[in-house]
């Protein structure tokens, strides 16, 4: 699995002519109970790969959106062993559906990284995205993460020239996050015109699919991006629900899924550019 | 981690990679790599240009103020009749801290990078009114990023910075302190990557900041030196200053690194006292990880959650530490102490009272441990203090403490 399970999803959807969706939940938020239900419903509401933010105090590249639900996750107790004991349980009854965890370095220098990478592949977690881990320093995480055939996935972006691509492209697999735009999540909006010829230009440098990031908020927006990318991340939008639906005593979990499947549905229906 | 090795020569760190043996690095956003790696290459040039040393030793000598005074402190060594106690006078400096070495070198090479719009965190607002007082010498927009918590107990800084031109940004997420600030200050840089050059104030966050900031504070140890030198004809047996995120001691202690015989005393900020959580000490009451961009002591739970610093002293209240003190600590060549804000209010009053000299609440952290020292290097010993600051600022902490209102 592992590895497998991420290439199998993205050769899968090739063959079907359609960008994947990727939604991103944080783990615990609003609470852990809450979080699971999610966790358990986006396969079915569209979602074709899962990120699971795991919460940190200090969350330097999230704008207010997911800094809020990592603050609320915390609140509620979420810790690091907890995001790996949903994903567990998440597994006993999906396990074709990758899963993507998304975070900062220091809870995992806390764990040790090789601890980690088997604690993470054991509770059927796919590939790890560190924000604040670029490549200079993350070797020792990649070698623990080989060990267990876990992808490291790294981030390109707008300031990643043609000098610095192979830097970060280098040890990378499953697929490359493109993040379009500069800055935090969940602030600017990414434009597909603009994306296109840096998708094009990730995708043949390091030969791997190539989600695109950081600004998706509607479903024009990610039906417009999934023309030109192999994947479509909507992260902040889908915390706000949840906050949304918390401030207004509303269904948590159904405002979430529904606003999944209605960003899902306009990913299936875009039809993508061919590379 | 490697059992840690005493090097041979301290300057030759950190090495090509940012690190101080196991500590530094930069740990930052794929963004803001790029970034990092122009100004590390910008630094490294300039350091090196003859002429950018001699535009900063002009505006050190003509606009800063320097040298600063090293002052024999006769009355505070009677007082603990120990060893000879001499202040280097860091808070006689224009804006009145050692902030502004730094933020001279720093603007300098803003222009030189061609950048237009200068952004700062800062907790106390020291550093904040340092990048406010150069980038209006230098006609460049200024954005503070100050915890909402520090703008609340610092308003004459605030203020001071609002005259200068600076637009202060107060930053509610997170505990709304110091390392909010610099977090959101991260967020700007990551979002305004083209003009934007960001103004660390401490030796500390990604390379090269770290040896950056501190080759601007060392000016303060390479000056101790002559005057020591010239005054004693002998070099110090300790150097003690404050640690927060550190700048000021590495600075004093960074050309004696390699002088077996000057002991290095830092003093952490221990807040309500070390048997309690409430302190701001990351060497003594912290473990290693990695927070703005930099693998460091830091206050954390055991999940690596990163906890809140309590310090009277708004410019120790951060929960990290520069990665050359957390180093120098590992390989046993730098001492870190602690003092409680009750022992340091005191400190405060008693440098007051005795030299006429209102100590900032930072460097009375210093002064707290200063007595110690003194007595036990010694009566014919001689050690040196670095006053960081001055304490005009903060009186009415002072004052609020004391039960008094002004």
């Amino acid at each position: 699995m592992t590895k497998a399970r991420i290439d199998a999803r993205f050769a899968a959807l090739k063959a079907e002519g359609r960008a994947a969706f990727v939604s991103y939940v944080m783990a615990g938020d609003p609470d852990p109970a809450t979080a699971a239900k999610i966790l358990k419903g986006l396969p079915a509401a569209g979602a074709d790969v899962i990120e699971v933010g795991f919460p940190f105090s200090d969350p330097m590249a999230e704008g207010p959106p997911i800094q809020r639900a990592a603050q609320r996750a915390l609140a509620k107790g979420m810790t690091l062993a907890g995001t790996l004991a949903a994903i567990a349980a998440f597994r006993e009854d999906d396990q074709d559906t990758p899963i993507i965890l998304m975070g900062y370095t220091n809870p995992l220098v806390t764990w040790g990284y090789e601890a980690f990478a088997r604690d993470a592949a054991a509770a059927g977690v796919d590939g790890l995205i560190v924000v604040d881990l670029p490549p200079e320093e993350a070797d020792e995480l990649a070698d623990a993460l080989d060990a267990n055939q876990l992808s490291l996935i790294r981030l390109a972006t707008p300031t990643t020239d043609d000098k610095r691509l192979p830097v970060v492209i280098r040890r990378t697999s499953g697929f490359v996050y493109y993040v379009s735009v500069a800055g935090v999540t969940g602030v600017k909006e990414a434009d597909a015109d603009a994306v296109a010829p840096h998708v094009a230009r990730v995708r043949k440098a390091s030969g791997l699919p190539v989600a695109v990031g950081f600004g998706i908020k509607t479903p024009e927006r990610a039906g417009a991006i999934a023309k030109v990318a192999d994947a479509v991340v909507v992260g902040s939008a889908l915390v706000d629900e949840v906050a949304e639906a918390v401030n207004l005593n509303e269904d948590v979990t159904g405002r979430v899924l529904s606003k999944v499947a209605s960003l899902a549905k306009a990913v299936r229906l875009a039809r993508r550019i061919p590379a | 981690m490697n059992a840690p090795t005493r090097p041979n020569d301290y300057a030759a760190f950190p090495d090509a990679r940012g690190r101080f043996g196991d500590y530094g690095g930069q740990y930052v956003p794929e963004t803001l790599m790029p970034l990092v790696h122009d100004l590390t290459a910008a630094w490294n040039a300039a350091k090196a240009d003859p002429a950018f040393q001699a535009e900063l030793s002009g505006f050190l000598t003509h606009y800063v103020g320097r040298p600063s005074p090293l002052y024999f402190a006769e009355r505070l060594t009677q007082h603990y009749g120990g060893a000879k106690i001499y202040l280097k006078r860091e808070e006689l400096n224009h804006t009145g801290s050692h902030k502004i070495n730094n933020c001279m070198g720093q603007i300098l090479l803003a222009r030189r990078m061609g950048k237009t719009r200068i952004i700062a965190e800062t907790g106390a607002g020291q550093h904040g009114v340092a990048s406010a007082t150069v980038c209006a010498r230098f006609g460049l927009p200024c954005i503070v990023y100050m915890g909402a918590v520090d703008v609340e107990r610092q308003k004459p800084n605030v203020f001071r910075m609002n005259l200068l031109g600076a637009k202060v940004e107060a930053v509610t997420s997170g505990s709304a302190t110091l390392k909010d600030a610099m977090n959101e200050a991260l967020r700007d840089w990551v979002t305004n990557v083209h003009d934007t050059y960001y103004m660390i104030g401490t030796a500390a966050g990604m390379h090269p900041y770290p040896e950056m900031v501190r080759d601007f504070q060392a000016v303060i140890g390479r000056e101790t030196r002559e005057q020591i030198l010239e005054v004693e004809g002998r070099l110090p047996d300790a150097v003690v200053a404050c640690v927060g995120g550190g700048s000021n001691a590495i600075g004093i202690f960074h050309p004696f690194l390699n002088d077996d015989g000057v002991k290095l005393i830092g003093v952490e900020a221990a807040g309500d006292g070390m048997d309690t959580d409430r302190h701001a000490a990351a060497i003594n009451g912290g473990r290693p990880g990695v927070l703005h961009g930099n693998m460091t002591y830091l206050l954390q739970d055991r999940e690596g959650q990163i906890t809140e610093a309590h310090s009277i002293s708004a410019g120790l209240d951060y929960p990290g530490i520069g990665p050359e003190h957390s180093w120098l600590h590992d390989v046993g060549r730098a001492t870190y102490l602690t003092a409680t804000d009750a022992e340091s209010l005191e400190a405060f009053m008693l440098l007051s009272k005795l030299e006429g000299i209102l100590p900032a609440i930072e460097s009375a952290h210093a002064l707290a441990r200063i007595g110690d020292v003194a007595r036990d290097v010694g009566k014919d010993g001689i050690v040196v203090l670095n006053l960081s600051g001055r304490g005009d600022k903060d009186v009415n902490t002072v004052a609020a403490h004391l039960g008094r209102t002004i």
